[in-house]
């Protein structure tokens, strides 16, 4: 395997609930809680999880908008967390990021130009930047000469996510932390505009983690896939493997959620269904944090947490005591 | 902005105001400090159309010339205040740290009425132009912040404020760039609204004694001369207090109308005429 861009080790990003005056905050929203990944030079690393997972804000302390609470992430062997403002200026040009909703992603009195501009004046580059820039729009698939004096609003969706995509690449990041990039957009437009990140990643061997709620997407896109749940990790593996052999049983329930195109046989597969709700984040379950809905809990489960180990197919790990077998899923069920 | 008419209608009169106050030396029929013993407490005529005063002098004069002191106080406290308030508002709307403490000293001179806090601050300075000018400034500055503080907090979470940050963007461009022009418009709005309440807040202190120089005529000067007169001289007060009145009733319809034509969600529902012309036509 190529080298490690980016190594996170066991990262809490907890959020106070709501302080009442003169009283100590003792309840915390544990959003990210005690994580640990990395992603390889050139590769794309797949996250995904329902919403409210942590998914979000793993995204947002990587580039810097949050603080963690505890752990590590480091950059090309460099902790990031314990950065002075100078440094993390520098390093800002390294990691970049493309927002989910492209609607509320650009300054709405900024025309295109100047959006896309605004990196190479943040780091007070100057030389022949309108052309840098009309060359960005060429590269998202934009046309410079017709689209750079416009306002955002005068484009679809599909393109402003182009604009942001532009915007992100300008300073030719290392790392582009994709925040669920396409669902905002529509069905049609979602397949361009991951072909344009595909496309990107060729030329200029950028390194994404891609964050979504949608398999589908991340199949298409991801070298290896994360599975998230109530701030941890519950699975992560080669993207291969993990739709052919999933271990954890919530990764399962996820599959086995994706709708099959042909009815019949939509209507007569066995589906593995979640009873209940997302548990609340300031309390999570003891435990497996994935007990109270696993159909396949036991009392163990309840007790100790199970860890994220390796499995025996290569590049697999699983954090779970009982992983499914895959004949075994099918007599449950 | 100048597709309702009031708006261009109390645009160009308060320009029509403020034209004739500056040039008023050239077409004024008498001095407004001419004083004519002979002539003392005329009921309004042709030749004095407001009257006179206590001293001769004529009412409509002085009524025009006080204008300028009273809308120079108002402009300069207008635009000072904003600009006070706007820099206090954006950096603690932006920097949470710094938020507390500011917005507990903004607490503490809201908790005083703004015409009183201005009171005691010129009754300490003493009375001058410029002294009003820096008590009113500080008297309306609070409003002011807490509404901008407001208006960062809520486009504060918006992406490409987030999206600028993680471009390396520093934060005096963010600020001016990407925060400012997104929350002018109820900065602007505001900021008539003070203008207005800086001419009234003006003419009550002058009124109190504790404005400007009594020998300056301001509409608040002439207000406090009057008030001994006003059962034999009614003219004397009921002048002075009408222009007020025109005046800040004219900045408050400006300030209603610069709301609806730049709040763009407003700007959909045209007027109750219209509303209820639709619900007649859908009834029918």
């Amino acid at each position: 395997m190529t080298e490690e861009v980016l190594t996170i080790r066991n990262l809490h990003v907890h959020f106070p609930v709501k302080k009442i005056p003169f009283k100590k905050t003792t309840e915390y929203v544990k959003a990210v809680n005690g994580i640990s990944l990395s992603v390889h030079k050139g590769q794309t690393l797949g996250i995904v999880g329902e919403s409210g997972c942590g998914k979000s804000t793993l995204a947002r302390t990587i580039v810097g908008l949050e603080k963690p609470t505890s752990g590590q992430i480091l950059f090309e062997g460099e902790d990031i967390s314990k950065m002075n403002a100078k440094r993390m200026h520098e390093l800002r040009r390294d990691i970049q990021m493309v927002f989910q909703d492209p609607y509320t992603s650009l300054h709405p009195r900024m025309k295109v130009g100047e959006i896309i501009a605004a990196p190479f004046k943040a780091y007070k580059i100057k030389d022949n930047v309108p052309s840098r820039v009309k060359e960005l729009m060429e590269l998202v698939g934009l046309n410079p000469d017709e689209h750079y004096d416009r306002l955002p609003h005068e484009f679809s969706g599909g393109q402003r996510q182009r604009i942001g995509i532009a915007r992100a690449i300008a300073l030719k990041p290392k790392l582009l932390i994709c925040d669920e990039p396409v669902s905002a957009l529509d069905v049609s437009v979602q397949a361009q505009v991951i072909n344009l990140f595909e496309n990107l990643q060729e030329e200029l061997g950028l390194t994404y983690m891609f964050i979504a709620h949608d398999l589908s997407v991340v199949k298409h896109i991801a070298d290896q896939v994360a599975v998230m749940y109530l701030g941890k990790v519950m699975e992560i593996s080669d993207s291969d493997s993990f739709y052919r052999n999933a271990r954890h049983p919530y990764t399962n329930a996820l599959l086995s959620a994706i709708p099959l195109p042909d009815p019949l046989q939509e209507k007569s597969r066995k589906q593995l269904v979640l009873e209940g709700e997302l548990p609340s984040p300031t309390h999570p379950p003891s435990g497996c944090v994935f007990h109270t809905r696993c159909p396949f809990a036991k009392d163990v489960c309840k007790q100790s947490i199970p860890p994220l180990e390796k499995d025996d197919v290569q590049g697999h790990a699983v954090a779970c005591f009982y992983p499914v077998q895959h004949h075994e899923l099918e007599e449950t069920i | 902005m100048f597709k309702k008419k009031r708006n261009v209608v109390s645009i160009s009169v308060l320009c029509m105001i403020t034209i004739a106050t500056l040039t008023a030396s050239f077409w004024l029929p008498h001095s407004p400090s001419y004083i004519d013993p002979d002539f003392r407490l005329l009921e309004p005529s042709a030749t004095y159309w407001f009257g006179t005063d206590d001293f001769g002098r004529d009412i409509f004069a002085r009524t025009v010339v006080a204008a300028k002191v009273s809308l120079f106080v108002g402009i300069v406290v207008a635009v000072a205040s904003t600009l006070l308030g706007t820099l206090i508002g954006l950096l603690s709307g932006y920097y949470r740290k710094a938020d507390f403490l500011m917005m507990r000293v903004i607490d503490g001179m809201l908790a005083f009425p703004s015409l009183l806090l201005a009171l005691a601050l010129v009754a300490a300075l003493g009375g001058s132009i410029v002294n009003i000018i820096v008590a009113l400034t500080f008297a309306f500055s609070p409003v002011m912040a807490r509404i901008v503080r407001s208006a960062v907090l809520q486009i504060n979470n918006v992406q490409y404020i987030d999206a600028a940050k993680i471009t390396g963007t520093s934060d005096i461009i963010i600020l001016f760039r990407y925060i400012l022009p997104n929350i002018i418009t109820p900065i602007i709005v505001q900021g008539t609204f003070i203008f207005a309440k800086a001419i009234l807040a003006e003419a009550a202190l002058s009124f109190l004694g504790v404005g400007v120089d009594p020998t300056i005529p301001t509409w608040g000067n002439m207000l406090q001369e009057a008030q001994i007169y006003i059962s034999i001289a009614p003219w004397f007060s009921i002048f002075p207090g009408l222009a007020i009145v025109f005046t800040v009733f004219l900045l408050n319809i400006l300030g209603d109308g610069l709301r609806d034509a730049l709040d763009p969600h407003a700007k959909k529902v045209k007027s109750r005429k219209s509303l209820l012309k639709k619900l007649k036509l859908a009834k029918s």
